[in-house]
């Protein structure tokens, strides 16, 4: 009976050597089933298996009221929860046609960009510690660590805050908030050129990830490959240059395309971002305007009904929140487009032909964290 | 009997006239066997706790934390808990695996590094076999070593485990062609394979300065293809945590884990010991040629010391080597065994036969 | 002859970048700097939290045993998934009205998401966070929490 549920759906020839990348395994990131089709060495067949962890959120959002569904967004994709977050309180204002003060704006850029620099410290701890340099794993966490302690000073919790509420924030943040971003800043800049000697010019990590999993341009735009893994191709999908929202548009920051499309090009774009986020936050930190931390909001909020629509840049690619209402209490339907559930699927076209060694420094590459793929 | 802590022949001398003495010769042989085999279980067993525990301790300090510091003053008892935690485990049979050579497996990894160990010495005297074809015949017996990751494998009935010891098996049987040419140089150079005349030829400068540059490369090339014949270090595919969840030992649970583990451990220190016998001059002090003054002083530490420090260093850069670096593919580990290491050997060795013939060393 | 100088340059290169690595490795082996971790159990009394840590939710009591709480029940139409029971009774005052006292104010904590709601809403302020974080237990039941304390009322002009 356990034999049947678990079926390989993979019906190849009788000398394939099928292998189970369990959903239990250290280095896929979560709950994720690989099922991969082997010859000797070389993959001929990868498949995907997802949902063991869908918890049916967008079901659970359509008893919750607006105000109420903020605790939901956070858990998608955990290491950018400040953004899936502001993407509901973006969606929600904009139906509601509230103006947030512009101290609200500022602050979440701030935290945005955060929070995009601790998911790529995470990603590459991670990355390090699949290809086996195990060092890179403490180092990364060592220097998160100074961003979580920003945030626990602000909000109390560490990585998963609900802070935003549609019309602003909970509370006011904390006054030490803007020393310890300029601190990290100099902290953090002087420790980037450390990953670079550790790893990216280490010629053992560099002939495992140059020229292995080759995205073209094409393929990126057709299987909706966003973020850094399609702006690694060439793809230029960055949301923040598109359709500017928060305080984007009165920034200067590049975004960083690169046209090789291996492993190694999605890693470079991903440290170069990480420099460019600090250059936002420099330009940021000093300027907050004063102001209130909320604008004023009805206890009950009633969206008229329609549909809605906004998209934002988290770390890993573009989250869209589709909301349609009809003018109750709650949504009638709220839909996530999350970036990692495009991303997973260009793994079974990457990997072929290459080696498991291989699938696992790929599926690195595209940074995939899973509650997300299944929400 | 006088107990001269830098030559151990009178004493091991005066051991054997006074068993010889009690007993008839048979029995005498018999019982400086059971005697020389019990020091090794012992200095096997607590060695092996020890690098265990340095290991977590060298990791620790690289990334920026403390390691195992609980257990006994500075935690120096943790793996022995460890190791009594793996004795309290199921021993979780499989179905349908054979099951003879899966038991026999790590026993034939434990006895090929017993074997190598009782082949090298320790200080000036303290030498269990004294062959005179003594690195000849400690790179045969530590290559006995891949029948029982190769046994492992095989028996447990399991792909994961297949794939890890297929690796393995390929892996470690490249890389002994390296480690015995670049061992090769420095039998050219000092003309004997016996390991006390190798390390009493260093008595002026060590092989590592004597034979400047080709010594130095066959240096660098024996760490390097030492490290992957030990399944260590950015060679460890064979138990790749992140792929494979534990390659060849998977199927292994409490006691027979331990042993792969013990294994590999000592194995490590084998192959230091013998880099730093052969290269760095075993157990004779730091000596500088004609400075007799110099030596003079080097010479006030015990022989025992110099041996236990300079194996100590090269297993520090063997550590060293392990938490920096990524791992290797299979094929790129092969590439560069096959294309880069042995044409380096080879021209290697070429140059110093002909250095010898000219007599261009120290 | 050209392949031969490529080759020893790319064996070359090569070992130079395992180099660096290996110095920054052996940079912090030697100096390992600031530790990044602490003596967990042992430091609970130097350990100092930020004010403000979302361990548990508390409802304050000043020093004459009295809260802000009226029982008016916002908090747990507020809470996404149920955490908070509010249980009412009745009481006379001495001028001979009839309130609505909190009788018990049950927090489950094992639901709760830290989503801070409830705390927002309350019209009284009459809940907060408390930095209380070692929540563990083997029994679950221990987690429901009656969060005013027993024989308390609540503070004066408070409406």
């Amino acid at each position: 009976m356990q034999e049947e549920i678990v079926k390989n759906i993979i019906l190849g020839e009788d000398e394939d050597y099928i292998i189970n990348m369990g959903p239990q395994h250290p280095s896929t990131h979560g709950v994720l089933r690989f099922e991969v089709s082997l010859q000797g060495e070389r993959i001929k067949k990868v498949v995907p298996h997802c949902g063991y962890i869908h918890r049916g959120i967008e079901k659970m959002c359509e008893r919750d009221t607006y105000a109420q569904i903020i605790h939901l967004p956070d858990r998608m994709d955990y290491l950018s929860a400040h953004i899936n977050n502001e993407a509901v309180c973006l969606c929600v204002e904009k139906a509601l046609e509230v103006d947030v003060p512009e101290r609200v704006t500022y602050i979440r850029t701030i935290l945005d960009e955060l929070n995009r620099i601790a998911s790529h410290q995470l990603w590459w701890c991670a990355m390090g510690m699949d290809m086996g340099a195990l060092t890179t794993f403490f180092y990364g966490l060592r220097d998160r660590e100074k961003i979580l302690d920003i945030f626990e000073e602000s909000f109390g919790s560490r990585l998963i805050h609900s802070f935003n509420t549609p019309g602003g924030f909970m509370h006011d943040i904390h006054p030490g908030f803007q020393k310890r971003i300029k601190e990290f800043i100099t902290y953090f800049r002087q420790k980037l050129p450390e990953y670079d000697r550790l790893l990216t010019n280490n010629v053992i990590f560099r002939e495992r990830s140059i020229d292995i999993g080759t995205l073209s341009k094409d393929d990126a735009i057709q299987y909706g490959v966003t973020g850094p893994s399609g702006r690694g191709s060439g793809f230029s999908c960055d949301v923040r240059k598109i359709e500017p929202y928060g305080v984007y548009s009165r920034v200067e920051f590049n975004e960083i395309l690169m046209t090789e499309g291996d492993v190694m090009a999605r890693y470079k774009v991903r440290i170069a971002e990480m420099y460019e986020s600090m250059r936002i936050l420099e330009q940021l930190v000093d300027n907050i305007p004063a102001g209130d931390y909320s604008a004023k909001m009805k206890a009950v909020l009633r969206l008229p009904a329609g549909e809605f629509f906004q998209r934002v840049e988290t770390a890993r690619g573009e989250l869209a929140v589709f909301i349609v209402s009809d003018g109750n209490k709650s949504p009638y339907r709220i839909k996530f487009r999350s970036p990692n559930f495009s991303n997973l699927f260009i793994i079974s076209k990457l990997a072929e032909g290459f080696k498991i060694a291989d699938l696992v420094a790929i599926s690195g590459s595209l940074d995939l964290v899973i509650p997300d793929i299944d929400r | 009997m006088a107990f001269n802590i830098y030559d151990f022949t009178e004493f091991t001398r005066n051991i054997d006239a006074g068993l010889r003495s009690a007993m008839s010769p048979g029995w005498a042989v018999f019982v400086e066997y059971l005697i020389i085999g019990l020091i090794f279980l012992l200095f096997y067993a607590v060695v092996g706790l020890f690098l265990v525990y340095a290991e977590r301790r060298v990791c620790a300090f690289i990334q920026n934390r403390l390691g195992p510091n609980r257990v006994g003053p500075q935690g120096i008892f943790q793996t022995i808990a460890d190791l009594i935690k793996l004795l309290m485990k199921e021993l979780v049979p499989i179905k349908n695996a054979d099951k003879l050579l899966f038991n026999i497996a790590p026993f034939i990894v434990i006895i090929a590094s017993f074997m190598a160990i009782a082949a090298i010495p320790f200080a000036k005297g303290l030498h269990a076999i004294d062959f005179n074809i003594g690195i000849f015949y400690v790179i045969a017996v530590s290559s006995l070593g891949v029948v029982g990751i190769l046994l492992a494998g095989w028996s447990s009935n399991s792909k994961y485990s297949l794939i890890g010891a297929m690796r393995s098996g390929a892996q470690v049987i490249s890389y002994e062609l390296s480690v015995g040419l670049s061992l090769l140089t420095i039998v050219v150079f000092s003309g004997t394979m016996q390991l006390s005349a190798i390390v009493a030829s260093q008595a002026d400068y060590w092989w590592i300065i004597k034979g400047h540059v080709p010594a130095v490369i066959a240096f660098v090339v024996f760490l390097i293809a030492s490290t992957a014949e030990t399944n260590r270090g950015p060679f460890d595919l064979a138990e790749a945590e992140s792929e494979l969840t534990a390659g060849f030992h998977t199927e292994y649970s409490g006691i027979r884990f331990a042993f792969f583990f013990l294994a590999e451990y000592m194995n490590m220190f084998i192959v230091a010991s013998i880099a730093a016998t052969v290269f760095l001059g075993g157990w004779m002090p730091f000596h500088l040629g004609p400075w007799t003054g110099f030596n003079h002083v080097m010479d006030y530490i015990p022989p025992f010391v110099w041996y236990a420090g300079k194996t100590a260093l090269v297993i520090f850069i063997m550590m060293w080597f392990k938490w920096t670096f990524p791992r290797l593919r299979i094929d790129q580990l092969l590439t560069l065994e096959w294309k880069y290491l042995l044409p380096i050997n080879l021209v290697n060795i070429v140059v110093v036969a002909f250095l010898v013939l000219m007599g261009w060393y120290l | 002859m050209r392949s031969v100088i490529n080759y020893i340059k790319e064996i070359l290169w090569g070992v130079r970048t395992l180099w660096t690595g290996m110095r920054v490795t052996g940079g912090y082996f030697v100096s390992p700097g600031e530790i990044v971790t602490q003596k967990y159990p042992e430091n609970r009394d130097e350990l100092k939290m930020f004010e403000g840590v979302k361990g548990e939710v508390i409802m304050p009591h000043d020093e004459n045993n009295q809260h802000r709480c009226t029982g008016c029940g916002i908090c747990q139409m507020n809470c996404p998934n149920g955490s908070i029971e509010i249980i009412t009774r009745k009481e006379m005052t001495p001028e001979g009205k009839e309130v609505r006292v909190i009788d018990k104010h049950i927090y489950h904590l094992d639901m709760c998401t830290f989503c801070a709601l409830c705390i927002k809403t309350c019209p009284s302020n009459a809940l907060a966070f408390g930095p209380e974080f070692e929540n563990a237990v083997f029994d679950k039941t221990k987690l429901t929490k009656i969060l005013n304390q027993p024989g308390s009322s609540i503070k004066k002009d408070i409406k």
